[in-house]
């Protein structure tokens, strides 16, 4: 076998081709195990929207309900703190909602459908742990003249009222508004709304 | 030669293996259910058979009404609207709102899950099954089965087909006694539908049920001939490499 | 543009001698692939080798996968798999990957095996490969056994009864055995939660040690080839043997051509018949577990059935056990009953053909007989057959060493 009459390129080429067709199926192949990782159809039909009953909460209270694992918190505010979340704004790294972490009915000063009713995901955006409610008055509150909202016990992140995370803290977002909706006066349902069926 | 041989004999071998495939199913010739999954129309008329039907008495626990309805080009709202009696949710599976005591005590034996049915008895065999019903007074539903003698199930059909009564024929046994075996079943009640309109019913749910056994069937037919189609590209790329390769080896 | 191309390669090259002086890196692609020389004459039987190796990585892929979604429960197992097979995105195809490659699986064994046969592949000095293929055999064979039951259908609760019962045919301590295996009276939960931990973990551990140190003796002693000579007794003067060709590339891009085969055949399968006429998923074992009533027919997968025949072709239960058990060891002595001083049946006299030929059909029709209802006609042509079997390995030191056989060539054929 002498070397002349190796036609390298040839070779070099068909190399080359069988790399590309070999390769191109390796990467069709893995398309299959990749994807059986997403979420199953069990999994997303338990993570379907909620119903949630809030006939029982009386004002300043909050509720968790479980959507998709997560706590959701429903904050039934006071008349007086809806009123106190115009004066957080200065306090608050994003008080007009800019950043995308709620629905577009929920940007605005309260971050919800309605002033009343604040609806988020219990999770820190921070690092994923869930804050501590505290109410205005309790004596938790992490600071003087608190007007009530959330404080992260994993990294002293904290919320107002509207769910607006505080400046010079570690989380970087606000908290995440999910999709809602009213059904009645007292029955919501979480994890769907007019657009997203869930 | 001695190649060709070996090739024979193995090629019998396995010939012989193939035909006789282990379908051990003892009893009548069964009718031949020719069900076609490639014909939507047919399936949602074996979705309403089934839901109206057997889903009162039987679940089909692993089968999801959202998959249910996609697969067989329905809006969810369709079969939540008209098709969902025992659950409230699209994306739940079929379960049955008979509880299994009760279903223990009222057939003696819980009706089965009927999710995988057709992968487990075939289509022809459910088909036969739903077909042949007969009138047998000494049953504690008053119905006996050709393929499935003393079945526990009543003929929950009755009302499409109506009732058939067996006639026998009486035959000679090997050691020569006298036999009694039914020759055929002759409608004795007339039903809803005629006999054509009850076989083509009866096919739309058995196509619904081995759509059901495996819904992925239909995917993995069209997937196919495209997956081979591109091993067979490689298969000839790498032939040409290997060729070249060789060319070296003398 | 050449600059560049060549301070890549400099850079690849300082990678690999950074590699190579803490790692042998160099030393096993030489060892195993490009200074490993192979005997240029292979036929299509010497796929049978890498293709085991590419379904034992395809089973272990696959596996990984359905572990993922598989739930080692009694109440929970069946559900589990109809799970992945509709609720988990393209948890069917991996399925069927799994199942059909168990089947694959054992038709590329048997046909690597038969390769051995033909070229007396086992023959010194390759008896203690040959015994650790055994090994891989039998291991394979417990893994499939293992996996087997995880599906909690019919099948798999009703097949794992009667060979589990089978150990309980032992005397004296059969019974003791059975429910030690079992872990508890009956096939249960406890069962399947064990044969899962042997299934996923330890079989497939000692498989894979096993392949290696296959592969480390295959490399130690050199391939066999159809012509049954040593091709290192004729080297070159650099010590190369002269009908030997560097198995890369030569023998990579001839695997990837047979890998490329298999693979047309093995997805023909996977989405067009899947069940294989119930020879790879069985009907009953689409019926949930069910201890209080057995299938009117239950055989074992269709790759147990040669010895399952065996096993019912004798009366007595323990009989039966000794000699299926045998008819798997005897394999093991076959170095030592081949007494021919040839290797390869192109030069063995008509007798070991025909030994050959006869075996291997009644294996086939063993195999057959043992998917089969038992009656009294197929249960006496399992015993015929079982003692043509049984033949195949007694009669060996005799019929090797009567005939007469042909000269073997000083170097290999090729073309």
């Amino acid at each position: 076998m002498s070397e002349e009459d190796i036609d390298k390129n040839r070779r070099r080429f068909l190399t080359a081709a069988t790399t590309v067709v070999g390769g191109t199926g390796a990467v069709l192949a893995a398309v299959p195990f990749v994807s059986y990782l997403q979420p199953s159809a069990r999994t997303k039909a338990i993570g379907g929207p909620v119903e949630a009953d809030i006939s029982k909460l009386k004002p300043g209270e909050r509720a968790i309900f479980k959507w998709r694992g997560q706590p959701v918190w429903v904050v039934r505010r006071t008349e007086q703190s809806v009123q106190e979340l115009k004066d957080m704004d200065s306090k608050v790294r994003d008080p007009n909602s800019d950043e995308p972490q709620q629905p577009a009915y929920a940007k605005n000063e309260e971050r919800s459908r309605k002033p009343e009713y604040l609806v988020v995901v219990g999770i820190c955006t921070h690092l994923g742990c869930s804050p501590n409610y505290i109410p205005e008055g309790s004596p938790d509150a992490p600071e003087p003249d608190w007007k009530g909202g959330f404080l992260c016990p994993c990294h002293g992140s904290r919320f107002d009222l509207a769910g607006r995370v505080f400046k010079g803290v570690p989380a970087p977002t606000n908290l995440l508004v999910p999709p809602y909706k009213f059904l009645s006066d007292t029955r919501l349902l979480i994890g769907a709304d007019e657009e997203n069926k869930g | 030669m001695n190649r060709i041989a070996l090739a024979i004999a193995l090629g019998g071998a396995l010939l012989c293996w193939t035909i006789a495939a282990p379908a051990m199913t003892e009893g009548p010739p069964l009718y031949q259910a020719r069900v076609d999954l490639k014909n939507k129309a047919s399936l949602q008329r074996g979705l309403r058979l089934f839901t109206n039907y057997c889903l009162s008495c039987h679940s089909a626990a692993y089968s999801r009404y959202s998959r249910v309805a996609r697969d067989l080009g329905l809006t969810e709202d369709e079969v939540a609207n008209n098709l969902m009696f025992a659950t409230d949710k699209i994306g739940n599976t079929m379960t049955v709102a008979m509880r299994r005591a009760d279903a223990e005590a009222w057939f003696g034996t819980p009706p089965p899950d009927l999710s995988v049915i057709a992968r487990a008895r075939g289509a022809d065999w459910l088909y036969t099954y739903l077909l042949t019903f007969y009138e047998d007074p000494s049953r504690p539903t008053g119905v006996n089965n050709l393929v499935f003698k003393d079945t526990a199930m009543p003929h929950v059909l009755w009302e499409l087909q109506g009732y058939q009564k067996p006639v026998y024929v009486t035959e000679k046994d090997a050691e020569g006694r006298e036999v009694q075996r039914i020759g055929k079943l002759e409608p004795s009640t007339p039903g809803l539908l005629d006999a054509t309109q009850y076989q083509n019913a009866v096919r739309d749910l058995v196509n619904f049920l081995v759509y059901m056994g495996e819904p992925a069937k239909m995917m993995r037919l069209e997937m196919g001939p495209w997956v081979i189609l591109f091993l067979v590209v490689f298969w000839l790329v790498a032939r040409q490499l290997k060729k070249e390769y060789w060319k070296d080896v003398r | 543009m050449n600059g560049v191309s060549a301070a890549c390669c400099r850079a690849w090259d300082g990678l690999i001698g950074w590699i190579d002086a803490r790692f042998p890196l160099l030393k096993l692609w030489n060892e195993h692939l490009a200074r490993y020389y192979a005997p240029k004459n292979f036929n299509f039987r010497y796929y049978f080798g890498s293709l085991a190796m590419l379904v034992l990585a395809l089973q272990i892929l696959t596996g990984i996968w359905l572990t993922m979604n598989y739930k080692p429960d009694a109440d929970l197992a069946f559900g589990s798999v109809e799970y992945i097979m509709r609720d988990v995105d393209w948890g069917w195809l991996i399925r069927y990957m799994h199942s059909t490659g168990a089947s694959a699986f054992f038709i590329v064994i048997y046909l690597h095996m038969f390769r051995g046969l033909m070229y007396g592949s086992y023959k010194k000095p390759r008896e203690l490969l040959w015994i650790i293929g055994m090994l891989i055999y039998l291991t394979l064979m417990g893994e499939a056994f293992f996996g087997y039951l995880l599906p909690w259908g019919q099948m798999s609760y009703w097949g794992a009864k009667v060979i589990v019962s089978l150990y309980g045919a032992i005397p004296v301590i059969g019974p003791d055995l059975a429910q030690w295996i079992r872990g508890d009276y009956g096939i249960s939960d406890v069962t399947l939660n064990r044969f899962f931990a042997f299934h996923v973990i330890a079989m497939p551990l000692i498989l894979c040690g096993l392949v290696v140190v296959h592969i480390m003796a295959l490399h130690e002693v050199g391939s066999n080839n159809p012509d049954g000579i040593e091709i290192k007794k004729k080297k070159d003067a650099n010590g190369v043997p002269l009908d030997g060709i560097p198995f890369h590339p030569y023998y990579t891009v001839k695997d990837i051509v047979g890998v490329a085969v298999f693979l047309i055949l093995f997805a023909g399968v996977i989405f067009f018949a899947p069940e294989m006429g119930g020879y790879f998923l069985e009907d009953n074992n689409f019926i949930p577990a069910d201890p209080f009533k057995t299938p009117p027919h239950i055989a074992p997968v269709w790759y147990f059935t040669p010895f399952y025949s065996i096993l019912r072709a004798v009366p007595n239960p323990f009989g039966g056990v000794v000699a299926m058990g045998c008819a798997v060891v005897l394999f093991f002595f076959l170095p030592w009953l081949d007494q021919s001083p040839v290797k390869s049946i192109r030069y063995r006299g008509l007798s070991s053909r025909i030994a050959l030929a006869v075996f291997t059909l009644s294996f086939l029709i063993l195999g057959y007989l043992g998917t089969q209802p038992p009656n009294p006609v197929t249960a006496n042509l399992a015993r015929i057959f079982s003692v043509i079997y049984f033949l195949y390995f007694l009669l060996m030191p005799v019929y090797t060493r009567v005939e007469k056989t042909l000269p073997e060539p000083e170097r290999v054929h090729y073309p």
